[in-house]
C-alpha cells in the first residue's frame, strides 16, 4: 500500500519536472550561499584558534610590559620569586610573525607544543629549528636554519625556541612576554615587588583577533542568512504549488483508504530526501563560493585586523553537516504550513487544484498586521534598543516587515493604476496584474530583499569610502613616512633631515589599557599639520591650543563611545589625569587612541623613543630624498613610504574588505532573478485559462507575450522603487546602529543616486530576461493548446 | 453569401499519428440566419466552430467570411476577425476573472472600438444582470456567468455569433430562459448564429440544422 501511495505521489514530479527543478535549485542555491559564508567563517576562526593556541593568547595569563620589551633578568627574578612563567621572544621577520618559546617551561596545552607525540618534541624545539606551514616557510628566505613543515602552526607564524628567536630578531637579552602557568605555587612574592614595571593580564577566553573580527564575521553571517532567506522564498513557493497541484491525488488516495498519517509521513520523507539531495548539491556549490571568496576575506582580515587566515579551504565535517542541516531545516520551515494544511484537510475538500496564487492571497489582513507589527518593532528597537543584537534585530524586523508589506503596497499601487485606466487594454492590464500579484509575491519579496540589501550595502560602502578617503587626506598629511630600525638610526635620521625638509614630525606611541580598553597613546610634536587636519567631532573651546599647552588630551571616537567619555571628562595616563578636550573620528581603527602633546608624552613615558617620522616637504622632492636616504642610511623600501603609497595601500585594504559583500550582493540578486524566472514560468502554465478568453476576443499571442514582459518590468520597477527607501533604512541602520555597536564609530551617510539608477536598470534587465522565456513560450503557444481551455472534453 | 466553408480538413496529432477530425466539410450561412450544428461527441462540431471563428487554422480548405478567406490571414488578421466580426460564446463561459461583470460585458466592444454604453446597459438589464455589474465572475452562479458571456458577445454587435453549447452547463429551465434571450437578441442585431448543441429541442429552434458524423456532413 505504501509503495502504491508513494508512486502516486512521485508521479507528480515526473509530470512537473520544472517544479522539481525549481525546488532543488532554489534549495541548492540557498544552501550554497549560506554554507559558503559559513565555510569562510569556519576557516578564519580555525586560523584564529590555531594562532591563539600557538601564541598562548586567550587560555593563559600573560605578563607584559608597557613598552613591549622585557629584560631577560626579569625572567630569572620571577622564577626565583616562585612564579612559574615561560619566556616568549617574538617579533616580525620578513613580515612573518616569529614566536620563540621555551619548550622546557611552556605549559602543556600550549598549541602544538606537545611533548608526548608528534614531530614537535622538546628535542626538536631545543634543536633550533623553525616550524610553520609550507606556505609560511616558503616565504622565509636567506635564513639558514632547518625548517620543518607543521600543519598545526597558525598561518603566517613561525615557531622556534626562544634562543633562536632572540638571535634572528636581534633581541639579545630581551624578551617580549611571559606565559603564566595555570597552577602556581601557593607562596610567591607579589608581582609588583619582583618586577614593578610589568603587569599581569588574565586569560581572555579567546584571542584578541577573534574578538576584533567578530563583527566582520557577524556581518558575513547576516548576509549569508539573507541570501538563504531569499532562496527559501523560492522553496516555499515550489512546495506550496506542489501541494496544491497534488490535492486531487491526495484526496483520491484518502478516499481509497490510504491513512492520512502515512500520507503526511510519505510527503515529509519525500521532502527530506529532496532536501538532502539539494543540500548536498548546495554544500558542493558552497565550497566553490567559499573557495572563490576566501582569498579576499583572508586579505581583508590581514589588512584590517592583522589577522592571519589560511588561504586554503579545508573540508570540515561539521561544515558539511551544518550545510545539510540548514537545507533540511529550511525545507521543513518552507513546508510546515503546507504539511499542516494537508494534515487538517477534510476528506471531502475540493479536489480541484485551487489557484495556488489565489490561496497565497488569503490571510492578507493577518499579513498586514504582522508587517505593521514588525515595522513598529524595528522602529522601537532603533529608538530604545542597544547592543549589536538589538541592531541586527532591528534589521531583521525591518526587512521581514517590509517584505510582508510589499504585496499589500503593490496591490494598492495597482488598484490606483486601475482606477486611472481609460482604455480597455489598460483596464485589463492593471486588473490582471493585480490578479497575478499573489502568485508573484514570494519572488517579488525575494527581489525586494535582494535590492534593498544592494542599496543598503552599496550606500554603506560608498559612504564609508567617501568618508575614509577624506579621512586619509586629513590624516596622511605628511609627504613621506620613515621607519628607523633602532633609536640610534632614528636620531641620526632626524639630524640629517632637519635642515633639508620643512618639518620632521616624530611619531611616538605606546600601547596601554585606558579604562580597561586596549588603546594607543600618541605624543605628536605641536604643528599646524595636526591643528589644520585633525578635525574634531566634538571639542572644548581652543582645544588644540590647550592640548599643545599640555592641559588635556584628545581621544578617538571609539574610546569615547566604549568608555562613555565626553568632553570635560578625565582619563588617567601613567597615573596622571587629563581632561578630554577633543574627540576625533578615527575610521577603521579597532582600538582606542589618545593624543597628548609631545612634551607631556616624553614626561609620561621617558623611555619611549620615536622610530617613525612624518616628513613635511615639497612633494616633488620626495623621490630624490628617498634615494638619498637609501644610500646614506642603507634604508630599505619598507622603511620609507610616501603618502601616495600609504593611501593606495589603505584604499586597497578597504576595497578588499567589501569585495566579499559585493560578491554576496550579486549572488543574492541572481538568486532573486532566478526566483522571478521560476515564478513566471510556473504562472505561465496556470495562466492559459486567464489569457485564452482575451486571445479569443481578438488579441494576438505575440501581443499577449509583450504584455507579459511589460507586466514583469512594471512589477520589478515598482519593487525597486519600494526597495530604495528600505535599502536606505538598511544603510542607516548599518551606519548609525550596527557600525557604532560593532566598531565604535559612526559614519556620515551619503546618497548615490547614480548607483541606485544603475541598480534599477539591472533589476529591470533581470526582470526582462526572466520574463522573456515565459513570454516567448506564450507567444508560441499553439492555438490548439489555448483551445483546450474552451474544449468541452478538457 | 456571408459565410462559406468549403472542403475543410483538420487533423490532430495523436500517439499513433494524425487523427483526422474534419474530412472535407462544406457549408454556408446567410446573414441573419441561425444554424444548429449537431452530432455525436468527437464528430468535429467544436473544431469546425473554432476554424470558422479564426481560433485555429485548417489543414486545407477555406473559410470565407464576407468573401475573405481567413485561412490566408496572419495571426494579427485572424485576431482582427475575432475582434471585429465574430463573437464566440463558450460552454465554459470563459469570462475574464480579473474584471467586473460590467467590464467583462463591455470588453470585446471596447476592443473592437464599438463601445456603446447604452446598449451594454440594456443588455445587462435584459439579462437580469443590472445588480451584478460590480461583482466579479467568481461571485456569480453558472447561469449568471453564461448570461454575462452572451451579453459580452452581443455588446460588440458581431456579424457572426458562434456558440459552443452555450447552455450545456445549465439546468433546463435556466437554459430555456437564456436561449430565449440569446435568440431574441441575435435577431435584433441581425447577426448570423452558428450554434453547436447536443439538444434536439434547442436545435429545433434554429432556422436550419447541420448534422456532422465522423468529420463529414451526414
Amino acid at each position: 500500500m505504501t509503495k502504491a501511495g508513494l508512486l502516486a505521489l512521485l508521479s507528480h514530479w515526473r509530470r512537473n519536472p520544472m517544479q522539481l527543478f525549481t525546488l532543488v535549485v532554489g534549495l541548492s542555491l540557498a544552501t550554497a550561499l549560506w554554507s559558503g559564508v559559513q565555510a569562510v567563517n569556519a576557516e578564519a576562526r580555525a586560523s584564529y584558534d590555531a594562532a591563539a593556541e600557538t601564541l598562548g593568547e586567550g587560555q593563559f595569563a600573560q605578563i607584559t610590559s608597557a613598552d613591549g620589551a622585557i629584560a631577560q633578568s626579569d625572567y630569572v627574578a620571577l622564577r626565583r620569586a616562585g612564579w612559574l612563567v615561560s619566556p616568549v621572544a617574538e617579533g616580525r621577520l620578513q613580515g612573518i610573525r616569529l614566536v620563540g618559546l621555551d619548550a622546557l617551561t611552556a605549559p602543556n596545552g600550549l598549541g602544538p607544543v606537545d611533548f608526548t607525540d608528534g614531530a614537535l618534541t622538546v628535542e626538536t624545539l631545543l634543536g633550533g629549528v623553525l616550524f610553520g606551514t609550507q606556505a609560511t616557510l616558503d616565504r622565509l628566505v636567506d635564513v639558514d636554519i632547518t625548517k620543518i613543515v607543521s600543519g598545526d602552526v597558525a598561518p603566517n607564524v613561525i615557531l622556534t625556541d626562544v634562543g633562536t628567536a632572540q638571535r634572528l630578531l636581534r633581541m639579545d637579552g630581551e624578551l617580549t612576554r611571559f606565559i603564566v602557568a595555570p597552577n602556581q605555587p601557593v607562596t610567591q612574592i607579589p608581582l609588583d615587588q619582583v618586577v614593578p614595571n610589568l603587569t599581569l593580564r588574565p586569560p581572555q577566553g579567546g584571542s584578541d583577533v577573534a574578538r576584533l573580527t567578530d563583527s566582520f564575521h557577524l556581518n558575513l553571517t547576516a548576509f549569508g542568512l539573507l541570501s538563504f532567506a531569499v532562496g527559501i522564498f523560492i522553496v516555499h513557493g515550489a512546495i506550496g504549488l506542489a501541494f496544491e497541484q497534488r490535492r486531487p491525488v491526495i484526496r483520491t488516495l484518502r478516499a481509497l483508504g490510504f491513512p492520512l498519517r502515512r500520507l503526511v509521513g510519505l510527503i515529509a520523507a519525500e521532502l527530506l530526501v529532496l532536501s538532502l539531495v539539494a543540500g548536498a548539491i548546495g554544500v558542493g556549490l558552497g565550497y566553490v563560493v567559499a573557495a572563490a571568496l576566501l582569498p579576499d576575506v583572508a586579505a581583508t582580515l590581514s589588512g584590517l585586523y592583522g589577522a592571519s587566515v589560511s588561504g586554503n579551504l579545508q573540508l570540515r565535517p561539521e561544515w558539511w553537516l551544518s550545510g545539510l542541516a540548514i537545507a533540511v531545516g529550511g525545507t521543513a520551515l518552507a513546508a510546515a504550513a503546507s504539511l499542516w494544511r494537508l494534515a487538517k484537510m477534510p476528506l471531502l475538500a475540493s479536489a480541484r487544484p485551487r489557484a495556488w496564487a489565489m490561496q497565497a492571497g488569503q490571510g492578507r489582513k493577518a499579513q498586514g498586521v504582522l508587517a505593521v507589527g514588525l515595522l513598529v518593532a524595528a522602529a522601537l528597537l532603533g529608538v530604545f534598543g542597544s547592543g549589536l543584537a538589538a541592531g541586527f534585530g532591528m534589521l531583521a524586523a525591518l526587512l521581514i516587515g517590509a517584505a510582508l508589506a510589499l504585496p499589500l503596497l503593490l496591490d494598492r499601487v495597482l488598484a490606483f493604476g486601475a482606477s486611472r485606466a481609460r482604455s480597455v487594454m489598460a483596464e485589463w492590464f492593471w486588473a490582471d496584474t493585480r490578479q497575478q500579484l499573489p502568485g508573484l509575491s514570494l519572488a517579488l519579496m525575494a527581489l525586494l530583499l535582494a535590492m534593498a540589501a544592494n542599496v543598503g550595502v552599496s550606500t554603506m560602502v560608498s559612504s564609508f569610502r567617501l568618508t575614509f578617503t577624506g579621512f586619509l587626506d586629513q590624516r596622511l598629511a605628511s609627504e613621506l613616512y620613515i621607519y628607523a630600525d633602532d633609536a640610534a638610526q632614528a636620531s641620526q635620521l632626524q639630524d640629517y633631515l632637519k635642515p633639508r625638509v620643512e618639518k620632521v614630525l616624530p611619531i611616538q606611541s605606546i600601547s596601554q589599557d585606558i579604562r580597561g580598553l586596549p588603546s594607543e597613546i600618541y605624543g605628536p610634536t605641536p604643528h599646524a599639520t595636526y591643528r589644520d587636519n585633525w578635525v574634531f567631532l566634538q571639542d572644548a573651546p581652543n582645544a588644540w591650543t590647550r592640548i599643545e599647552n599640555g592641559e588635556g588630551a584628545a581621544i578617538n571616537e571609539q574610546l569615547a563611545r566604549r568608555a562613555g567619555l565626553a568632553i570635560g571628562d578625565q582619563i588617567t595616563l601613567a597615573g596622571e589625569r587629563f581632561d578630554v578636550l577633543g574627540i576625533y573620528g578615527d575610521y577603521g581603527n579597532p582600538i582606542g587612541q589618545v593624543i597628548v602633546t609631545e612634551a607631556v608624552f616624553e614626561a609620561l613615558f621617558p623611555d619611549i623613543r620615536a622610530l617613525r617620522f612624518g616628513v613635511r616637504m615639497d612633494p616633488e622632492n620626495v623621490t630624490a630624498l628617498t634615494i638619498e636616504l637609501r644610500e646614506m642610511f642603507d634604508l630599505s623600501e619598507a622603511n620609507m613610504v610616501n603618502q601616495a603609497g600609504i593611501k593606495a595601500f589603505s584604499l586597497d585594504v578597504f576595497d578588499r574588505t567589501f569585495t566579499v559583500t559585493g560578491a554576496l550582493n550579486v549572488l543574492t540578486l541572481a538568486v532573486a532573478g532566478f526566483a522571478i524566472l521560476m515564478s513566471l514560468l510556473t504562472l505561465a502554465t496556470m495562466r492559459l485559462p486567464q489569457l485564452a478568453p482575451v486571445w479569443s476576443q481578438g488579441l494576438t499571442r505575440a501581443r499577449l507575450g509583450r504584455i507579459e514582459i511589460l507586466r514583469a518590468v512594471m512589477l520589478a520597477l515598482l519593487t525597486t522603487i519600494l526597495a530604495l527607501p528600505l535599502g536606505l533604512g538598511l544603510a542607516w541602520t548599518l551606519l548609525a546602529v550596527v557600525n557604532v555597536e560593532a566598531f565604535g564609530w559612526r559614519l556620515p551617510m551619503f546618497l548615490f543616486p547614480l548607483d541606485y539608477a544603475r541598480l534599477a536598470v539591472f533589476a529591470v534587465g533581470a526582470a526582462i530576461l526572466a520574463a522573456l522565456w515565459p513570454a516567448r513560450k506564450l507567444a508560441r503557444t499553439r492555438p490548439s493548446d489555448l483551445l483546450k481551455v474552451f474544449s468541452n472534453e478538457r | 453569401m456571408f459565410l462559406r466553408v468549403s472542403d475543410l480538413h483538420k487533423s490532430f496529432a495523436g500517439p499513433d499519428g494524425a487523427i483526422p477530425v474534419l474530412n472535407g466539410i462544406g457549408m454556408t450561412l446567410e446573414a441573419g440566419e441561425t444554424l444548429a450544428l449537431t452530432g455525436e461527441s468527437g464528430s468535429g462540431k467544436s473544431t469546425l466552430l473554432h476554424l470558422v471563428g479564426g481560433l485555429d487554422q485548417p489543414d486545407s480548405g477555406e473559410v470565407n467570411i464576407e468573401g475573405v478567406n481567413i485561412g490566408m490571414l496572419d495571426d494579427a488578421g485572424r485576431a482582427a476577425i475575432r475582434r471585429e466580426t465574430v463573437g464566440v460564446i463558450f460552454q465554459q463561459f470563459n469570462l475574464i476573472p480579473s474584471l467586473t461583470v460590467a467590464s467583462n460585458i463591455a470588453f470585446q466592444a471596447r476592443l473592437a472600438g464599438r463601445e456603446d454604453v447604452a446598449w451594454s446597459g440594456e443588455l445587462a438589464d435584459r439579462m437580469g444582470l443590472a445588480d451584478q455589474l460590480t461583482k466579479y465572475p467568481e461571485q456569480l452562479s453558472g447561469g449568471q456567468q453564461q448570461r454575462v458571456a452572451i451579453a459580452r458577445t452581443l455588446a460588440a454587435r458581431p456579424k457572426l455569433v458562434l456558440a459552443d453549447e452555450p447552455t450545456g452547463n445549465l439546468d433546463e429551465t435556466t437554459a430555456d430562459a437564456v436561449m430565449d434571450l440569446m435568440l431574441n437578441l441575435v435577431a435584433e442585431t441581425q447577426a448570423a448564429l452558428l450554434m453547436v448543441t447536443h439538444s434536439e429541442r434547442l436545435a429545433a429552434r434554429m432556422s436550419r440544422r447541420l448534422q456532422l458524423r465522423a468529420g463529414k456532413v451526414a
